[in-house]
């Protein structure tokens, strides 16, 4: 599984960082999603798909599909 | 995901109302007829007050489609109310700074300014803070003794406190906004909405000034430093304020009720405080205290095979999507124990509830504080005396009288 995130999509709502700590985190700055891990484990998975299902502005995409920037890669990518 | 029944589009009669009529004796359910128009057609059409006649959505996909839609605008110019009484050319634009009531990109350059504020892990260095301020007034209530209104006593003061202090504004100066913030949350648009709008408005801008010439460590000083206006400042100031003051005070309030009418489930928090977190999140589901919003179409969108007209507004209907039996099995039992991810009480998209983790963290503090200090806690009163904010846009209860036997 590859997440990645969109920022300029991101309204900082928090979800990712809530469900999946170890895989998101937020910019303490500006409250906007950062990808701690780019290839979380698989027992992490099911709380990644949660995060990406239910972040409210779309931002996070798993393995290219998902509600992102023209279903996939493309968007800013922050590691 | 079972497959949405056949539907003629558009092909019913649009509804003339909003039906709003709770079943008696359920003030934690949404109104049979709004559940039972969700499972014959998830979106339909919907006359308005105005004469518009535009959409509601009932059901949890309708609602999130068009929530998470950017062609669907929040702007208040644009926007059909489902509600008696509007002014008849419509609602003004919002204030500059009112974020609720604009879009991207203006939308996103004041949300960027608040979301460093809000984030989880800010939110959560707030616990100690949440667990000390719930402590002090239970030690009032305590000190009070029994009977006690718990609105007042408890689910009223610990979130206004909250926000006061993220935001810099004086406690003690209380009696000049929680009032008038209430207004604005309590209801129709009434001749006390002006009078509100105008008291806040001048109280929020003599601290914003005050806030400028003297910088304080709080939200709105710091707000002090960006490129926002006073008025600008001012109206994000009364925004979030008026969203601490309201919000989670009736999650307390009718979420205490709910756990007590609930007591098998509020023994499983009692024995076991790590279930406070499902417990919120089932909370937030099953009482989506923010029942409704509405957004306008700014182009024609296709939905579930029914086509929404540029310059449509639909209804959202946050209390019957959380309740869609598509979306959650067995949706209107009260069941910490189930998956509530989805849940739509912050609502969705970009104008989900900024808030919503220190809303987490209050709700998480205060229900357990409140039923390990008293573990006998029970109504006052029948349930049915319980006064409900029944016309309000945020629900909840207006009182709820509580008693317990002193040790």
């Amino acid at each position: 599984m590859r997440p990645r995130v969109d920022r300029e999509r991101c309204i900082g709502a928090g979800m990712c960082a809530l469900r999946s700590p170890e895989t998101f985190d937020q910019d303490p700055d500006d409250g906007r999603v950062l990808l701690l891990d780019a290839a979380p484990p698989p027992e992490r998975h099911a709380a990644v798909r949660e995060a990406a299902g239910t972040c409210p502005s779309g931002a996070i995409t798993l393995d290219g599909r998902g509600p992102g920037p023209s279903g996939g890669p493309g968007g800013a990518h922050t590691t | 995901m079972t497959p949405q029944p056949p539907v003629p589009p558009t092909a019913s009669d649009p509804l003339p109302g909003l039906p709003t009529e709770r079943p008696a004796g359920c003030p934690f359910d949404p109104p049979a007829e709004l559940g039972r128009l969700r499972d014959e057609l998830p979106l339909r059409r919907l006359a308005f007050p105005d004469g518009h006649v535009g959409w509601l959505a009932t059901g949890h996909a309708a609602v999130r489609a068009v929530l998470a839609d950017p062609r669907f605008s929040s702007r208040y110019d644009i926007m059909h109310v489902p509600a008696e009484g509007m002014p008849p050319g419509g609602l003004p634009p919002a204030e500059p700074g009112d974020l609720t009531g604009i879009d991207p990109p203006e939308h996103t350059r004041y949300r960027r300014l608040l979301t460093g504020r809000f984030t989880v892990r800010r939110m959560r260095l707030l616990t100690e803070r949440v667990e000390r301020i719930a402590a002090e007034h239970l030690d009032a209530m305590e000190r009070q003794g029994p009977p006690v209104d718990l609105v007042a006593a408890y689910a009223r003061p610990l979130p206004a406190l909250m926000i006061c202090e993220l935001l810099g504004v004086p406690y003690a100066d209380r009696d000049r906004f929680q009032r008038h913030a209430e207004v604005l949350t309590g209801g129709a648009l009434t001749d006390d909405t002006g009078e509100a709008v105008t008291a806040l408005y001048t109280y929020l801008a003599e601290l914003v000034r005050a806030k400028r010439a003297e910088p304080t460590d709080d939200l709105l000083s710091e707000l002090t430093e960006t490129d926002l206006s006073d008025a600008e400042l001012t109206t994000v100031g009364i925004v979030l304020l008026g969203a601490g003051l309201d919000t989670t005070a009736n999650m307390i309030g009718l979420g205490t009720f709910t756990l007590l009418r609930n007591p098998d489930r509020l023994a499983e928090l009692r024995a076991d405080p790590e279930l406070a977190g499902p417990v919120v999140e089932e909370l937030l589901r099953y009482l989506s205290i923010a029942h409704t919003g509405v957004r306008t179409a700014l182009e024609d969108v296709e939905i579930d095979g029914q086509t929404v007209r540029a310059g449509d507004s639909v209804v959202v209907s946050l209390q019957t999507a959380n309740r869609d039996p598509l979306r959650f099995d067995d949706p209107d039992t009260f069941d910490p124990h189930r998956s509530t991810a989805g849940h739509l009480a912050f609502g969705h998209g970009v104008h989900g509830c900024l808030g919503q983790q220190l809303a987490r963290v209050e709700m998480r503090v205060a229900f357990p504080a409140l039923f390990s200090r008293f573990p006998g806690l029970r109504l006052a009163v029948p349930p049915e005396e319980v006064p409900l904010r029944t016309d309000a846009t945020i629900y909840g209860v207006s009182a709820l009288p509580v008693t317990w036997d002193e040790g």
